[in-house]
């Protein structure tokens, strides 16, 4: 091929360098090579009338054998370029002359230390101030009802309730299920299969159906509102919004928490029963319990306050993940990435914070004797 | 010189979505080396011939040609689009970049080096490079948006409104950047715009689009003279007769 790239060190002629053929990105794997292996040289121009095609990199590279013949001094000459080659070798000859600026370094353990703690901080803060803001929003429209988004509420219980129902019922199902199941299996052993029911019962009614249920909504509905927000707040919706007299807070985000603090109690009871139902199936089948003693030790075993205990945290629950998806929306800033990764920070930070309340209530419930 | 040599040979064009028939038997000749600036109504199909031409739209029939390549695969072509189009999860360098990235096996020194020359060429600085685009301006953003267009020196540059959106200044200063590095890099640009002071300053012809067809093309003079009722319109309306007045 005519068009193969080289670099030729003369001897005795008047250029140092010889330079024939496409520099061009095709061969730029050949052209590094040829740079790096060219000889330091004590000056003299670099001859280019051999030169068949150039484009920016090939240019960059002859500035580049230039500047390092030159060794701090005058920069080697070109000659022989043709005039169209010639300007691309002026445009790159101002580039990269300004020394580059030092890279942030990664820091170190303390400072990354100290980072997370300022982000958890500014994170305490931004929930505080959300907090607030849909309370005040709450009062404002306890003082002035006509300004409820009641269409907006419905629209959204409807979404997050509603259409929740068939994987909350199924998922608790599910887990009441497998309670029962590996209760039986190992209270066989010293025959206190009996006590599956107070398990289950217990177990569903005070903890895991309002704790699933809450994830789950974290997951679905929680994510969902990020997400909406995130984009609402990139495409300025949300500052149209401000700019035509509304609060964001109360047209977006009010309704959005309410619907959630509505749905998530209905679905916390939904999930127990599901759950409690699939207890006695498996009861039922596995273990040869008929359904009237499972109903029977059910009524035995468990009280109202256990189901007050449950559904009581529901609405606080609801309320965390509301507000936690609201913070994370609206911090979303101007790409794609940033609005993945609040979306993500939102289901990690409720799911977190759902299971940290059901801690506190734990301690609570069990200090006032419920 | 080869002033005459055809870049982009258009014959017969049609191309249309469902019932509509947007570009209609539209013939056009872009020469090479030559920056010719394609106007035409809102909605009117100015957007629809270039990414026609640069393969994003199918055409109906007709025929599109590249003469002055060997193959339609030599073509290089790069596109500024109107927002930019930049990945939004990439830095402006790393934009710049990634188009080399995929094209050549560049050691990582040299891939950041080009990449900050194309910087510097379209008037940006080293450190903008670190910038995503969500951080940079509207006419930074068009900046580096030319310089990813420009990585893999493309023999055709296509433009969509590269002055819409910029302050007067920002596109008088954008108008002069293509102006220069047209004339150092010799590519041949084929612009969309609405802006008649880069017709003026910049376009070498004017092609005008109406009802699908071109209905007028010359340099912005003859241009200007042209009978065709939509064309006179146009460039004789009020907004225009404004720029004639401050000229």
């Amino acid at each position: 091929m005519t068009d193969m790239p080289s670099l030729i060190v003369t001897e005795n002629g008047p250029s140092a360098l010889l330079a024939r053929g496409a520099w061009t990105l095709a061969n730029v794997e050949l052209l590094e090579r040829l740079c790096a292996g060219a000889p330091q040289m004590q000056g003299g121009p670099i001859d280019l009338s051999g030169v068949t095609a150039l484009d920016t990199i090939g240019a960059w590279l002859f500035e580049k054998l230039a500047r390092r013949n030159a060794a701090g001094s005058s920069a080697a000459t070109f000659v022989g370029a043709s005039p169209s080659h010639a300007g691309l070798l002026s445009e790159v000859r101002e580039s990269n002359r300004g020394r580059p600026g030092a890279r942030p370094r990664a820091g170190t353990f303390i400072d990354r230390l100290a980072k997370m703690a300022r982000e958890f901080g500014a994170d305490s803060l931004a929930f505080m101030a959300m907090l607030g803001a849909v309370s005040l929003a709450g009062v404002r429209v306890l003082h002035r009802p006509r300004s409820f988004r009641l269409t907006s509420t419905v629209y959204q219980l409807g979404r997050v309730g509603w259409q929740a129902i068939p994987i909350v019922a199924l998922i608790t199902f599910l887990i009441g299920a497998i309670i029962a199941q590996q209760g039986i299996f190992h209270f066989r052993k010293f025959g206190a299969e009996s006590y599956v029911v107070d398990m289950v019962g217990i177990l569903v009614l005070r903890e895991i159906g309002v704790l699933i249920v809450a994830i789950m909504v974290a997951g679905r509905s929680g994510s969902a509102y990020t997400a909406e927000l995130g984009s609402m707040k990139m495409r300025e919706e949300i500052d149209a919004l401000s700019t035509m007299g509304l609060d964001p807070i109360s047209v977006l985000i009010l309704p959005r928490v309410l619907a959630l603090i509505v749905a998530l109690p209905i679905l916390a009871f939904i999930g127990s029963m599901a759950a409690l139902y699939g207890g006695g199936l498996v009861a039922w089948l596995y273990g040869g319990m008929s359904p009237a003693i499972f109903i029977a030790r059910l009524r035995d075993a468990v009280s109202v306050t256990h189901f007050e205990v449950g559904i009581l945290k529901a609405p606080f629950m609801a309320l965390v993940i509301g507000l936690v998806a609201a913070c994370e929306g609206l911090k979303v800033k101007g790409s794609a990435e940033s609005l993945g990764r609040q979306t993500t920070a939102s289901v990690v930070k409720s799911i977190f914070l759902v299971i940290v309340l059901d801690g506190l209530f734990a301690v609570f419930f069990a200090s006032i004797g419920m | 010189m080869a002033e005459d040599r055809i870049a982009i040979h258009v014959n017969d064009l049609v191309v249309g979505f469902g019932e509509r028939v947007v570009i209609d038997h539209l013939c056009l000749d872009v020469r090479e080396g030559e920056i010719l600036g394609l106007v035409g109504a809102s909605g009117g199909g100015k957007s629809v011939l270039l990414r026609t031409l640069v393969g994003l739209l199918p055409k109906r029939s007709g025929e599109i040609s590249f003469p002055a390549f060997a193959t339609d695969e030599a073509v290089g072509r790069g596109v500024l689009f109107q927002q930019g189009a930049l990945f939004s999860a990439l830095n402006a360098r790393q934009n710049v970049q990634f188009p080399l990235r995929e094209a050549a096996h560049l050691s990582p020194a040299l891939l950041d080096e080009i990449a900050n020359a194309k910087l510097e060429m379209v008037g940006l600085s080293v450190e903008d490079g670190d910038k995503f685009p969500a951080e940079l301006s509207g006419g930074m953003t068009k900046r580096v948006a030319l310089a990813r267009a420009l990585a893999l020196d493309p023999a055709l540059l296509f433009l969509d409104e590269p002055t819409s959106g910029l302050d007067p200044i920002a596109a008088g200063e954008f108008d002069a950047l293509i102006r220069t590095l047209q004339q150092t890099l010799g590519f041949t640009v084929f612009m969309v715009t609405h802006d008649l002071n880069t017709l003026a300053a910049v376009c070498n012809r004017v092609a005008a689009l109406a009802d699908g067809m071109i209905a007028a093309l010359g340099p912005l003079p003859a241009v200007l003279e042209s009978d065709h009722p939509w064309v006179r319109a146009y460039f004789h309306g009020a907004r225009a007769q404004m720029l004639h007045l401050g000229a």
